[in-house]
């Protein structure tokens, strides 16, 4: 009852007149960053952060984390429609998506994204309001081991999906892996792995650039050679009819929404995850759960529904872990930490009893950012419908700059630019010879995270592998990661059996 | 997606207009003044300590309209530090670059002489501050003093006791590596990425105990989660609540188990003199600005204004030390 009248509290913070405008504002302006390929929420939260001295601290912490919902909604914009993830979190947005958008149904895909990253949203700050302190302690608990294992789940997800070619999928995990290791080690803190003495590898791979340049690059060459240059990116067109027709087919996901958003949640309070494992995850599970496996990555709404969610599930869960214990989830909280700091709140687990006003206005400015965010975004739709009108010929070279900023923008070095071209003529013939090439990205993901946690629990356990299988909540996990593993093993088996089985009944 | 370009791009131009509206020049600067936004280089990873401090500092600088030109954050964090230092290099000359340091200012260059990196060479700006460190527990445990925990680590083994800190060679390795010299004792040294994950490991038991830095822990302490057991600064030093800790030094265990994390300013090679005062001027504002005081007062950091050839020679010295400190841990030979 407390908590409800803590909110109430919150909401009339949240509704002032200045604060509810600069939700509104931060999420006009978080949904265009988000949707500029290599410009994401950690690029329009750090921008902006100076222009919060404007305003009180409580104001502030609410416009910030507007412009981080928004950036939320708007990663999924470029994913569909251009193919290029418009921020990390939007990644698995691309894999379906995309081919949404090239079958004509862009719309349909646009309304799955906003409609999902709405169910995300809201389910995630329910849990927020509910659960804080308890989850906390639940963030508290995942030491290394459990961190690996989570780890070792999402590759699981990845590779027991079938279908795939299993062989092809190792080696492209193994080599977003490779790319991964590129930079500083820091259990022995030494550089490794850098290529002819270059010092743009100091700073390691950014996976945006792996992602850019395959999705971006490496997709456009792609459309070119099939093609011929003579594409119609897509006929998709916008009546209400056909919205209402997407709408009853986002509802009918409703499943993967649900397991996307709580999957979402959950990543998002352990620190140092975040909302991309978050969305990978939920991409890989909602394939592997599905009746028709196969059709994702062709164009499947479900395959846009569950990172969605995820992701922006994972955007409020990782303000946990900032607001109870000072850690940031993700590089985002981690800014908006900074900003708290400059603002003289100390983040901590007494944060919810000093600063009451703060949490609380912030968590209801959460739920109406959300609204608001869904509002604007379908608002949108329209416009950006009318950038797949534009023939190739034209939108082929504006996609090109985009990825060249996007590739440029995070580390400000034209290394990073040259890196990324590269990766797309790879990525091109990658695909020409039919490799996966999401579980490289995956790879290059969750490998920062998983690598060094691995370390930490086998200098802990002084390289006794068993700790992973002792511990309750790493146990239990790293379980499911192996049976999920071994599932191609089993149903090849198991088609065997039934094809040895069936001569017999004829005799 | 053009549309989208170009309403960013006036949105930009909005926030550079708003920016640089906000910025009245500051007519106390008779001598150089910039003509464009300065690189504020840090040599650490978005979202650290380091991090942290900088866009602080930047925040201070935008808030009192110290500068008439915005200082814009870039992290160089690659390498413990190698990539800035390799930057700032070569940028030789180059007025409109100023870089915030850690101590991988000392270690970096001597871990990896191939860099080719005279810390002398660098135009030294300001010490703002010393960050300090302690030896920290989890308030679990029933250890009090050095003197429960020297016995405690004895107890549990070398393999049992668990020391988490930042990567090796990095301040914390160097700290654990002061410790367990003096008291002849043996821990396991989990590295781990940053400060903030080391002192959540603490309250989480995944580690026994840390040396994190006063800001890292505070919130913990405040909330009962964890406990300092002493600090390694010299007798006297801290103030407020910090100076309740006690220090090894007036525990008896000798004037040496002290050390330091500096944070200082510094700018290129081959910079004016003009140039130089500015960027001094800066800071020296910086410095005497009540939120600056006030933070280094709650976050237990020691004040250490120092500019100019005394800063050079401090520089000189401290990575001296750190030689010691390096060969004594086994980091470098």
């Amino acid at each position: 009852m407390e908590i409800i009248n803590l909110l109430i509290g919150g909401f009339a913070v949240a509704f002032e007149p200045l604060n509810l405008g600069l939700i509104i504002f931060g999420c006009t302006v978080g949904l265009f960053i988000g949707a500029m390929p290599g410009l994401g929420s950690v690029n329009g939260v750090a921008i902006l952060l100076p222009m919060t001295f404007l305003v009180p601290p409580t104001s502030a912490v609410i416009f910030l984390a507007a412009i981080y919902y928004g950036a939320m909604y708007g990663g999924a914009i470029s994913s569909i429609m251009l193919g290029i993830p418009g921020a990390s979190t939007a990644v698995a947005t691309t894999f379906d998506g995309r081919p949404m958008a090239l079958k004509g149904e862009a719309d349909k895909a646009l309304i799955a994204a906003a409609v999902a990253s709405f169910v995300g949203g809201s389910i995630s700050v329910v849990l927020f309001t509910a659960f804080a302190p308890p989850l906390a302690e639940v963030a508290l608990a995942f030491g290394p081991p459990e961190e690996f294992s989570l780890m070792m789940l999402a590759f699981a997800t990845f590779i027991g999906l079938g279908g795939d070619d299993i062989p092809k999928t190792f080696f492209s995990i193994f080599i977003g892996l490779a790319l991964s290791a590129v930079g500083l080690d820091i259990v022995s803190g030494e550089p490794r792995l850098i290529f002819f003495d270059i010092p743009g590898f100091f700073h390691g791979i950014n996976f945006l650039v792996l992602a850019i340049g395959i999705y971006g690059i490496g997709e456009m060459l792609w459309t070119v050679e099939v093609s011929k240059g003579n594409v119609q990116m897509s006929k998709a067109t916008v009546t209400v009819e056909r919205t209402f027709d997407a709408l009853r087919k986002v509802l009918g996901t409703w499943k993967t929404m649900f397991m996307g958003s709580f999957l979402g949640f959950f990543v998002g309070i352990l620190p140092a995850a975040g909302a991309t494992p978050g969305a990978l995850m939920a991409y890989g599970i909602a394939k592997s759960t599905a009746k028709d496996p196969d059709s994702f990555g062709k164009g499947n709404i479900a395959g846009v529904v569950a990172p969605e969610s995820a992701n922006n599930a994972a955007s409020t869960g990782s303000m946990l872990p900032m607001l109870t214990l000072g850690i940031p989830g993700s590089p985002t909280t981690a800014i908006l930490l900074g900003g708290m700091v400059i603002w003289g709140l100390e983040p901590g687990p007494l944060l919810f009893v000093e600063h009451e006003e703060f949490v609380w206005g912030l968590i209801a400015s959460l739920y109406a950012a959300n609204f608001f965010a869904l509002l604007i975004n379908i608002a949108f739709i329209p416009a950006f419908i009318m950038v797949l009108k534009m023939p190739f010929t034209i939108l082929a070279p504006i996609i090109f700059c985009l990825c060249v900023v996007g590739g440029y923008v995070p580390t400000q070095d034209m290394h990073d630019v040259w890196l990324m071209l590269g990766f797309g003529i790879v990525g091109y013939l990658m695909r020409k010879l039919n490799y996966p090439l999401a579980p490289a990205v995956l790879a290059i993901v969750l490998g920062p995270i998983a690598e060094p946690a691995m370390r930490q629990s086998l200098i802990g356990s002084h390289g006794d592998i068993s700790t992973f299988f002792t511990r309750p909540i790493s146990g239990t996990i790293m379980i499911c990661a192996i049976g999920l593993l071994l599932m191609p093993v089993i149903k090849i088996l198991k088609n065997r059996m039934q094809a040895d089985r069936k001569p017999e009944k004829g005799v | 997606m053009k549309k989208i370009g170009v309403s960013l791009l006036s949105l930009g131009v909005a926030i550079g207009v708003g920016l640089g509206s906000v910025a009245v020049i500051d007519s106390a600067h008779a001598g150089w003044t910039p003509r464009k936004p300065i690189e504020f280089v840090i040599m650490a990873g978005k979202g650290g300590g380091a991090d942290k401090l900088a866009r602080f500092i930047q925040s201070i600088i935008e808030k009192h309209k110290i500068s008439p030109k915005p200082f814009i954050p870039i992290n160089k964090g690659g390498g413990s530090g190698a990539e800035a230092l390799s930057y700032l290099k070569s940028h030789s000359g180059d007025s409109y670059v100023v870089m915030a340091t850690l101590n991988s200012l000392y270690t970096t260059p001597l871990r990896q002489p191939g860099l080719g990196i005279n810390i002398a060479n660098f135009t030294p700006i300001t010490r703002m501050a010393e960050d300090t460190f302690q030896l920290w527990v989890n308030s679990d445990t029933n250890i009090n003093s050095v003197e429960d925990y020297v016995a405690a680590v004895k107890k549990a083994g070398p393999k049992a006791w668990k020391m988490g800190g930042t990567g090796k060679g990095a301040e914390d390795s160097l700290v654990t590596a002061m410790l367990s010299k003096k008291f002849g004792i043996k821990m396991t040294y989990i590295p781990y990425k940053g400060g903030g994950k080391v002192a959540k490991e603490l309250i989480g038991n995944h580690i026994n105990s840390t040396v994190n830095n006063p800001s890292e822990q505070l919130g913990f302490w405040d909330a009962g989660k964890s406990r300092p057991i002493a600090s390694f600064t010299p007798k006297g030093k801290m103030s407020g609540k910090f100076a309740k800790i006690p220090t090894f030094a007036e525990l008896g265990h000798g004037d040496d188990m002290v050390y330091y994390m500096q944070r200082s300013i510094i700018a290129p090679n081959g910079i004016s003199a003009d140039v130089k005062a500015f960027y001094v001027d800066v800071f020296d504002k910086v410095y005497k600005t009540k939120e600056w005081q006030d933070y280094m007062a709650k976050k237990g950091l020691l004040p250490g204004w120092l500019t100019g050839k005394a800063l050079t020679s401090y520089f000189v010295a401290e990575q001296a030390k750190h030689a010691e400190l390096l060969k004594a841990s086994g980091e470098m030979k």
